[in-house]
């Protein structure tokens, strides 16, 4: 008997199909990555078992661990309104052309003093070189002023709005001082409420919220 | 795997001024293509953060000295912050005699079931938190306790951020030193 004689195949496999979905999914995944909002410099947030979303167009207050502050003022609407306003109220002297050009910075790090001479350079140096916006204590608390001039842009709002958009993003490691005058600078401005960027974790089995949080979804 | 194409492109026949192109291939090897797509997704799927980042309410109170709470002694629980993660508590008020039998230390682990403890043995009208940071605690520090009670449940208005005594100070720095940090 002879041997069965298996035809040879050839290995080639059409690579066509593969590539298809390669690139959909690509394409599927660009799409809905969403761009992150931009940020002045990374810092870890602590966590909390929040589950609320932090809302996408605000004003952000970041403390990074070294202590230092930053301000990202999220609506571009009203970036100008308030650049102009802190403009007049501190006498930065700041020409209209100087506005616009702060006001295509994505984030304030700098002592009012120093705003005029930094827009002067030619390129921002990076967030790690920055001074932040100095928050030292009571006498020397240059966010009270920032905030001053945001609440006048916002006056005549309603303030629940405004309450909703001003986020806190601090370090882990930032020493709560510095929060703590972050916190007087908002308080000085009548500002009692705000929110606190944190990353989501779960509630711990067994604790009360976990509970509580059952009992809401079986009545559901 | 594809095939390249290897034969010599275009090979003439010979014959009297006849230019006969061999047929090429319209097949192309998309095996790098391939490649290439599957890196970038996986590329943008490690790149994705999933976690959104979520906002927790915080509600300060508005310093004003005509409106001091008065808190019941029997119902106040004192929680201070240190440095290194460390958390002190007393409960009721802080005498001068037993400062220091009152005063203990603990972790943010254990934390949990004191808090728990102290809602349990308390009316709920009586029931009141004070929280006190040091210089040295972090904001992670002060975040994590606001979330402690979040996870007690504690309704609000039954927790407060409250600035530290010197008094504590001293007991927190001594204690600091008792337990060998710093």
């Amino acid at each position: 008997m002879g041997r069965a004689k298996l035809p040879r195949k050839s290995t080639n496999i059409d690579m066509t199909a593969m590539c298809d979905v390669a690139f959909l999914l690509l394409s599927f995944f660009i799409l809905a990555t969403k761009q992150k909002p931009p940020e002045a410099v990374t810092v870890m947030p602590p966590t909390s078992v929040s589950s609320k979303a932090a809302p996408e167009k605000s004003i952000i207050i970041t403390l990074t661990k070294e202590g230092k502050c930053f301000l990202i003022l999220g609506d571009e609407t009203k970036k100008k309104d308030i650049l102009k306003d802190i403009n007049t109220t501190k006498g930065l002297g700041l020409s209209d052309q100087e506005i616009s050009k702060f006001a295509k910075l994505t984030f304030i790090g700098m002592p009012l003093g120093q705003v005029k001479s930094a827009l002067a350079l030619e390129q921002m140096p990076p967030a790690d070189k920055l001074l932040g916006i100095p928050i030292q204590d009571s006498t020397n608390n240059e966010m009270v002023d920032w905030i001053r001039s945001i609440t006048n842009v916002y006056a005549g709002g309603d303030q629940k709005v405004l309450e909703e958009m001003i986020l806190i993003k601090g370090d882990n490691l930032a020493k709560y001082p510095a929060f703590k005058n972050i916190k007087y600078a908002l308080k000085k401005n009548n500002l009692f409420k705000f929110r606190i960027v944190t990353n989501s974790e779960t509630v711990p089995t067994g604790s009360e919220l976990y509970i509580k949080n059952k009992e809401l979804l079986d009545k559901k | 795997m594809a095939e390249m194409d290897t034969s010599s492109g275009g090979g003439h026949k010979k014959g009297p001024g006849v230019k006969k192109s061999k047929k090429m291939s319209t097949r192309v090897d998309l095996t790098p293509m391939v490649d290439l797509g599957f890196l970038l997704i996986t590329f943008f799927v490690f790149t994705t953060t999933m976690s959104k980042p979520t906002a927790m309410n915080m509600n300060e109170p508005k310093d004003d000295p005509d409106q001091q709470l008065k808190v019941k002694q029997s119902g106040a629980m004192t929680i201070l912050l240190g440095s290194d993660d460390q958390v002190y508590y007393y409960m009721g008020e802080l005498t001068a005699d037993n400062a220091s039998q009152q005063f203990k230390s603990t972790n943010f682990k254990d934390i949990r079931s004191v808090i728990l403890d102290k809602k349990k043995a308390t009316p709920i009208g009586d029931l009141m938190y004070i929280i006190k940071s040091d210089k040295d605690a972090t904001f992670k520090n002060a975040i994590d306790i606001l979330d402690e009670m979040a996870i007690n449940d504690v309704p609000p208005g039954h927790y407060a951020e409250v600035d530290m005594s010197p008094t504590e100070e001293q007991l927190i720095k001594l204690t600091e030193q008792a337990n060998g940090l710093k």
